[in-house]
């Protein structure tokens, strides 16, 4: 791969997460009125002295480009202070709630990702057929069902199935791995049904892009078998789009993510966030929006550079 | 008017997606003279009740009529939502369109601007201003707007680059029209298609962010009836009565379905390309 190309990368990801780290930085200065009341509002009693308290510790009273470099500085270590109410370090808090988010993540994104392409690659090859119309309404229905109507309703189904089994929570795969993936099946069903959906339609579409090129219409030509020419010639063409929306579409899962852990009651960043936003606990809540928009920008570097590797165009 | 009706006739697709929207954004609209029960009315004798004669859809944890509170959270939905990528539009699409025109520096910084926001997952954005404004209705409403900027100012750059390049641009600057003129009548009516055709999918993203927020207390509040809202309260009394939490998360998929699929008929119907090959 060329240095420059590469050069110019990873100068895009320094300026985007210097941005974002900014506009996540402002947040608590955004807040109408005075933050630092409105936390303590929010959990006990007003005085003069932990007003001043509390503004030291989360250092509102100092110039805001020291601010500013204190608190990135501090990120950059991972060091996002200690969280207002349990004195905990911050740090501490979202390394606890990550897991979870992260196994649902990941596992949602593996069986989006991965089913979408035979469904897309049949989507394409049966065009026209009842049963492709049939999948492709079904699409349509799985990219606008509520992905927390649908955890909703499965808890439901399957709770008066099976009385006894437990969907709910979450136990570490480490104590219990049974119980923890059993946990972990309707939450990755809710999460990636959306994923599925839109990328067996997108890999329905390139693949129906591919198959109309020259270098598809000459391995038929040669005498390559139809299955061959679906899977080896249209099919990894038509993987270069994917592999951008698959980046985008770790965003959703990240987005989507918190409300799914939410019905299922399993204990991530995305319930550390909305109880830090219930409590107005905002370095929480700013430390946990940093935290996972970061791991979203560098998934985006990643599938820079592998689309830069799958097609060689966009190297200069 | 006939032309609008010889292309309903021409795709079914179409005409089904917009029967779908008109009836139910008419029957949003029409609400407080369709005759539906009051949708705050509690009641307490009738709670939790499934469908019957007086309330068609059942009633809720306060006895409150679903199908009313369905109708109105309808309302709550698409004013938020309409209002929410209405400002999005605006906003994004200017700055979109002024950023394909003016070229340059000023291009590229704001370009820049928009992938830092574009950087963060959609509903972490939001959730991020809903902190910043406190959870209500109108955080709602500004946390969509701000998701929505930059994907309207991604979406119609590209296309309005397009149309500065070609030559009735070119021709349209060789006879001295100015900058105003080119944007409002050469720049503006070629956007209309891609325009009408991202607003509706966008507002069927929206519905569902908008049922998002409010499934996690983001939104509106109670007791403004609300999809999101309705699908959480029923959710505590799911295995008692499944009613209220399965009619409101249906009227979501119901709502966002019907805008989704009139954003594809109309890129089927609207995109010259597609024509010629049908």
């Amino acid at each position: 791969m060329r240095t420059r190309f590469l050069l110019g990368r990873v100068l895009d990801l320094a300026l985007v997460l210097l941005g974002v780290s900014f506009i996540v930085f402002s947040m608590i200065r955004l807040v109408p009125g005075d933050a630092v009341q409105i936390m303590l509002g929010a959990n006990t009693e007003i005085t003069p002295e932990r007003v001043a308290e509390l503004r030291a510790r989360v250092g509102l009273d100092q110039p805001l480009l020291v601010q500013y470099w204190d608190w990135l500085s501090g990120a950059a270590r991972l060091d996002f202070g200690t969280s207002i109410w349990t004195g905990r370090p911050v740090s501490a808090e979202i390394a606890a709630a990550m897991w979870p988010t992260l196994e649902l993540t990941l596992l949602a994104t593996l069986v989006g990702a991965g089913l979408s392409i035979p469904i897309g690659a049949f989507m394409a090859r049966a065009r026209g057929s009842g049963a492709e119309v049939a999948v492709r309404v079904g699409a349509i229905a799985g990219l606008t069902i509520p992905s927390f109507w649908l955890g909703i309703l499965s808890i439901l189904v399957v709770t008066s199935a099976f009385p006894g089994l437990s969907v709910l929570g979450y136990v570490p795969f480490t104590e219990d791995p049974l119980g923890n993936l059993q946990r972990m099946v309707l939450p990755v069903i809710a999460l990636s049904l959306p994923m599925l959906a839109n990328l067996s339609r997108l890999v329905r579409s390139a693949m129906l892009d591919a198959m109309g090129q020259d270098y598809v219409r000459t391995a038929r030509a040669k005498g390559a078998s139809a299955r061959r020419v679906t899977y080896v010639h249209a099919l990894r063409n038509a993987l270069i789009p994917y592999v951008t929306s698959v980046g985008v579409a770790v965003g959703y899962m990240l987005g989507g993510a918190i409300v799914v852990e939410q019905v299922f009651a399993i204990p991530g960043l995305g319930r550390l966030v909305l109880g830090a936003i219930s409590e107005r606990n905002y370095p929480l809540v700013q430390a946990t929006i940093l935290v996972m928009t970061a791991s979203f920008v560098f998934v985006n570097f990643a599938v820079d550079l592998l689309y830069a590797v799958l097609d060689p165009r966009v190297r200069r | 008017m006939s032309a609008a009706v010889a292309t309903l006739r021409r795709s079914p697709l179409l005409a089904v997606a917009c029967g779908i929207v008109v009836f139910q954004v008419a029957v949003a609209l029409l609400a407080p003279w369709l005759g539906f029960q009051d949708p705050f009315a509690q009641v307490v004798a009738n709670r939790l009740k499934g469908p019957n004669a007086t309330n068609l859809l059942g009633t809720d944890q306060l006895g409150r009529d679903v199908l009313a509170r369905i109708v109105w959270g309808y309302r709550t939905s698409l004013f938020t939502c309409t209002i929410s990528v209405g400002i999005a539009l605006v906003i994004g699409g200017t700055i979109g369109i002024l950023s394909a025109y003016l070229g340059g520096w000023w291009d590229r910084i704001t370009m820049r601007l928009m992938d830092v926001v574009f950087a963060f997952p959609i509903l972490l954005l939001a959730i991020g201003v809903i902190a910043v404004l406190g959870p209500n209705a109108w955080s709602a409403a500004i946390a969509i707007a701000v998701v929505y900027t930059p994907i309207f100012a991604r979406l119609l750059r590209g296309p309005a680059l397009v149309i500065c390049e070609s030559e009735y641009v070119a021709g349209a600057r060789a006879v001295g029209a100015g900058g105003a003129r080119i944007v409002l009548s050469h720049i503006l009516p070629n956007l209309v298609s891609i325009v009408l055709v991202q607003t509706s999918l966008l507002l069927s993203a929206a519905i569902l962010v908008e049922a998002s927020l409010s499934f996690l207390g983001l939104g509106a509040q109670p007791p403004t009836p609300s999809l999101g809202l309705m699908l959480s309260e029923g959710r505590n009394f799911l295995r008692l009565a499944p009613w209220p939490g399965i009619f409101a998360g249906l009227a979501i998929l119901f709502l966002s379905f019907g805008f989704n699929l009139l954003g594809d008929a109309l890129r089927d119907t609207l995109d010259p390309r597609l024509r010629a090959a049908s």
